[in-house]
C-alpha cells in the first residue's frame, strides 16, 4: 500500500484520528488537548471533528486525567489521555502505577483497562530541571503496564494504533525533539506494529547498538561515522520497554559479540543497566567486552544551554564509547 | 471591586509607581531579548499586565516574610527586592544570575530576599509554601508567608492537600489567587466548578478573603495588609485578585491574541494608568514630571541589566556537576 512521507506530529495525528473514526468509544483527554489543538499539536482540528464529547480539555489536573482513565477504560471506553509533558506524569503516577498497572491483577482478570497514556518526553530545550526528564525506565519497571516510545513517524503511527487497540494500559512517550522530523508512512489504516516488537534499524555485525527513542537517531548517526571508519554497527530499536523484546539483540549480539546502549535518561537503574544485565546473563559465552552505556549524566538538568549540552549524549559520545570496546 | 480610599503617601505611591514600570519594561524587554535569542529556550512566562498584584501584595509584607511563586516569578522576584540585574543574568543562563544560570527565568529565588523560588509544577510550590509557615509557628515568629496562585493551579490536587492543612493546623499563610481569567488556554469557566475561586476557603473552613480589583495597587495593598494581621493572629485566608496578563501564556502562546477585545477591555484598567490616575487626583498634573523622571531612572535600570547579563560568565562544567547535594 502507498506510504507518504510526514512528521512523526502528523503521523500520531492520523493514527489517533484514524482509531476515533473506527471505534467510537476511543476519546481524548488532557489539557489543551481541544481549543488549544494540543500542546504539541496532535489533536489538531480534532475539536471542530468530533465535538466536546469525544475531545475533552481537562482542568490541570493529572490525578484526575489518568485516574479518570482508568474508570473510564475499567467502563467499557478506550480513553486515550493526554498528559502534557512527561514530567507532570509524577503527579499522575499514582494512579497509573497503583491502580491501571493493578487493576487487572489484583481483581483477578474481573477489569480490563484498556487506556493510553500519551505524553512529550525528552531534553535538550533548556527546559530545566523539573521539565526536561525521560522517565519511561520508571514506568516500565512495574508490571501491568505496557511502555513504548517511537523513534520515527512510521513506527508512531503503527505503535499508537497498537496501544489504542490493545486491552492493557499503555504509557506512551513521544520525543519531543522527533515531532517534526518525516518518514515514510503507510497509509493503511490498519498498520500496526504489535506491542513489545524491537526493530532492526541498521545492518552490521563489528558492534550492537541497543536504544529507544531518540537514542536511535544518535546510534544511527554514530554508525553512519564509524562506518568510515570500517566498523560496520548493527542498530536495534527496541520500541518497547515494556513488554521488552530482548531477540533482535540476543541475535545481534551472538554476532557481534560487542554492546553499546545508547539511552536518553539518567544512568542509574537505568534501560541500558536491564539490556546489560540480561545480555550478560544470557549472551555471557558470547562477551567479547564489557557492555557500554552511553546515558546523559547524573545530574539533574541546567537551564544554561552550553552545560545542558554536556550533560545530554550524542553521537560522538556513542562512537567514543564503541571504540573504547573494539 | 470599587477602588478603596487612598490613605497612603505620596512617597507609597511613587514607590509602587516604580516598582510596576519596572516590572513592566523588564518584561518587554525580555520578551525582545527572547526574539533576539539572546534569552534561549521554550519558557518565558510574562508578568505585564498583573504587576499590580504583585507589587501590592508584595510590598504589604514586612522584610522578614516569605514569598513564594509560580513560574511566572521575574516580577514577583524584582518586587521582593531582588536586583533586576541578577534576574536578566539568570534569564541569559549565566553563572551570575540568581540560580547560577540553572533555573531559567520560571526559577528566580533569592534566599537572602526571602523569595523561595518560582516553580513550574503547577501547584508543587502550595505544600511548599505551607511548609515554610510551619516554621513560623513552630517557633513563634512574626512571619508570613505569602503565596501567589494561578487560577489554573487552583484545580490540581496541590492546592486541595495544602489549603486544607493550612487551615488545620492554624499555619500563617496568604493564599493570593491571581485569577488571570486563563491558565494556558483554558478559561476559568471551563475549568473550575465554582468560578469564584475565592469561595473555595468555606469548604476549607478559612477565611474568605473576597475578590479584589488585582489592577488597582492600592486595593491589592490595603487588602494583603489586613490579610497579614488576620492571618498571624488567626491561620490562613484565601483572596482572589482579578488580573490579565497581557502576553500570552508563554511565548509558545499563538491563541491569545484572539482575545484583542477582551484584552483592550483590561487595558483600560492598566496597572499604571489606574496609579497614575490615583497621583494625579491626589497632586494634581503636575506629579507627571516626577513620573517622567521614575520612568527614566528604570529605563537606565533595565538597560544596566541588560549590559550586566549580556557581560556576564556562562557556567562551566563544575557548575554542572555542583549542589546536586549538599557537599
Ligand atoms: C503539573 C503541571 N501540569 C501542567 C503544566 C503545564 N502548565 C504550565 S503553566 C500552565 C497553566 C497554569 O495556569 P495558571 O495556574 O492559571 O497560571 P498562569 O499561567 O495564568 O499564571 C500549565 C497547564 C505544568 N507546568 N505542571
Ligand atoms: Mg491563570
Amino acid at each position: 500500500m502507498a506510504e507518504r512521507n510526514m512528521s512523526m506530529r502528523d503521523a500520531l495525528r492520523i493514527a489517533l484520528h484514524e482509531e476515533m473514526e473506527r471505534d467510537d468509544t476511543v476519546f481524548v483527554m488532557g489539557e489543551e488537548v481541544a481549543y488549544w489543538h494540543g500542546t504539541h499539536k496532535v489533536t489538531r482540528e480534532f475539536i471542530n471533528e468530533y465535538g466536546e464529547s469525544r475531545v475533552k480539555d481537562t482542568p490541570i489536573s493529572e490525578m484526575a486525567i489518568a485516574g479518570a482513565a482508568v474508570g473510564a477504560a475499567m467502563a467499557g471506553l478506550r480513553p486515550v489521555a493526554e498528559i502534557m509533558t512527561i514530567n507532570f506524569a509524577f503527579l499522575a503516577f499514582d494512579a497509573i502505577i497503583n491502580h491501571a498497572a493493578k487493576i487487572r491483577y489484583m481483581f483477578d482478570g474481573q477489569f480490563k483497562v484498556p487506556m493510553v497514556v500519551r505524553s512529550a518526553t525528552g531534553w535538550g530545550m533548556q527546559a530545566t530541571a523539573s521539565h526536561s526528564q525521560t522517565p519511561e525506565p520508571i514506568f516500565a519497571h512495574f508490571p501491568g503496564v505496557y511502555v513504548g516510545c517511537p523513534s520515527n513517524a512510521r513506527d508512531a503511527k503503527g505503535m499508537l494504533k497498537a496501544a489504542i487497540r490493545d486491552d492493557n494500559p499503555v504509557l506512551f512517550t513521544e520525543v519531543i525533539a522527533l515531532y517534526p522530523k518525516p518518514s515514510p508512512v503507510p497509509d493503511d489504516p490498519d498498520f500496526i506494529i504489535p506491542i513489545g516488537k524491537s526493530d532492526l534499524k541498521r545492518e552490521g555485525d563489528h558492534v550492537t547498538l541497543v536504544a529507544y527513542g531518540r537514542g536511535v537517531e544518535w546510534a544511527l548517526q554514530a554508525a553512519d561515522q564509524l562506518e568510515k571508519d570500517g566498523v560496520r554497527a548493527e542498530v536495534v530499536d527496541m520500541r518497547w520497554l515494556r513488554p521488552l523484546d530482548m531477540s533482535l539483540v540476543f541475535e545481534s549480539f551472538k554476532k557481534t559479540n560487542r554492546c553499546v546502549v545508547v539511552e536518553e535518561s539518567l544512568p542509574h537503574f537505568s534501560f541500558g543497566s536491564e539490556i546489560a544485565a540480561q545480555i550478560q546473563e544470557q549472551m555471557f559465552d558470547y562477551m567479547d567486552a564489557p557492555i557500554k552505556r552511553v546515558s546523559a549524566l547524573d545530574v539533574p538538568l541546567p537551564f544554561a544551554h552550553d552545560i545542558e549540552l554536556m550533560a545530554l549524549p550524542n553521537a560522538q559520545k556513542v562512537v567514543d564509547a564503541v571504540k573504547e570496546i573494539l | 471591586m470599587e477602588s478603596q480610599s487612598i490613605t497612603v503617601e505620596r512617597e507609597q505611591l511613587l514607590e509602587w509607581y516604580r516598582q510596576i514600570v519596572l516590572i513592566r519594561l523588564f518584561e518587554e524587554r525580555s520578551l525582545e531579548l527572547y526574539h533576539e535569542k539572546k534569552i534561549g529556550g521554550v519558557y518565558l512566562h510574562l508578568y505585564n499586565g498583573q504587576e499590580a498584584t504583585g507589587v501590592g501584595a508584595v510590598s504589604a509584607l514586612q522584610p522578614q516574610d516569605h514569598v513564594i511563586t509560580a513560574y511566572r516569578d521575574h516580577g514577583i522576584a524584582i518586587a521582593k527586592g531582588v536586583d533586576p540585574k541578577y534576574v536578566m543574568a539568570e534569564m541569559f543562563g549565566k553563572k551570575t544570575g540568581t540560580s547560577g544560570g540553572k533555573g531559567g527565568s520560571m526559577h528566580i529565588a533569592s534566599a537572602e530576599h526571602r523569595m523561595w523560588g518560582g516553580y513550574a509544577i503547577v501547584g508543587g510550590h502550595l505544600p511548599i509554601a505551607a511548609g515554610i509557615a510551619i516554621k513560623a509557628r513552630y517557633l513563634h515568629l512574626d512571619e508570613v508567608t505569602l503565596c501567589f496562585v494561578g487560577d489554573g493551579a487552583s484545580n490540581n490536587g496541590y492546592f486541595h492537600e495544602a489549603l486544607n492543612l493550612s487551615a488545620v493546623w492554624n499555619l500563617p499563610v496568604i493564599w493570593l489567587i491571581e485569577n488571570n481569567m486563563y491558565g494556558m488556554g483554558t478559561a476559568v469557566e471551563r475549568a473550575s466548578g465554582q468560578v469564584e475561586l475565592h469561595k473555595r476557603a468555606v469548604g476549607y473552613g478559612m477565611e474568605d478573603g473576597g475578590r479584589i480589583d488585582g489592577m488597582d495597587v492600592t486595593v491589592v495593598n490595603d487588602t494583603v495588609k489586613h490579610a497579614r494581621d488576620f492571618v498571624i493572629k488567626n491561620g490562613p485566608i484565601l483572596i482572589e485578585s482579578m488580573t490579565y496578563r497581557y502576553e500570552g501564556h508563554g511565548v509558545s502562546d499563538k491563541i491569545f491574541k484572539e482575545r484583542a477585545q477582551e484584552m483592550a477591555k483590561w487595558r483600560d484598567r492598566d496597572p499604571i494608568e489606574v496609579l497614575t490616575g490615583h497621583l494625579e487626583q491626589m497632586f494634581g498634573e503636575d506629579i507627571q514630571a516626577e513620573l517622567q523622571r521614575i520612568r527614566l531612572n528604570v529605563e537606565h535600570e533595565v538597560h544596566e541589566a541588560v549590559e550586566y547579563a549580556e557581560q556576564s560568565p556562562a557556567p562551566t562544567y563544575e557548575d554542572l556537576l555542583r549542589n546536586v547535594y549538599v557537599e
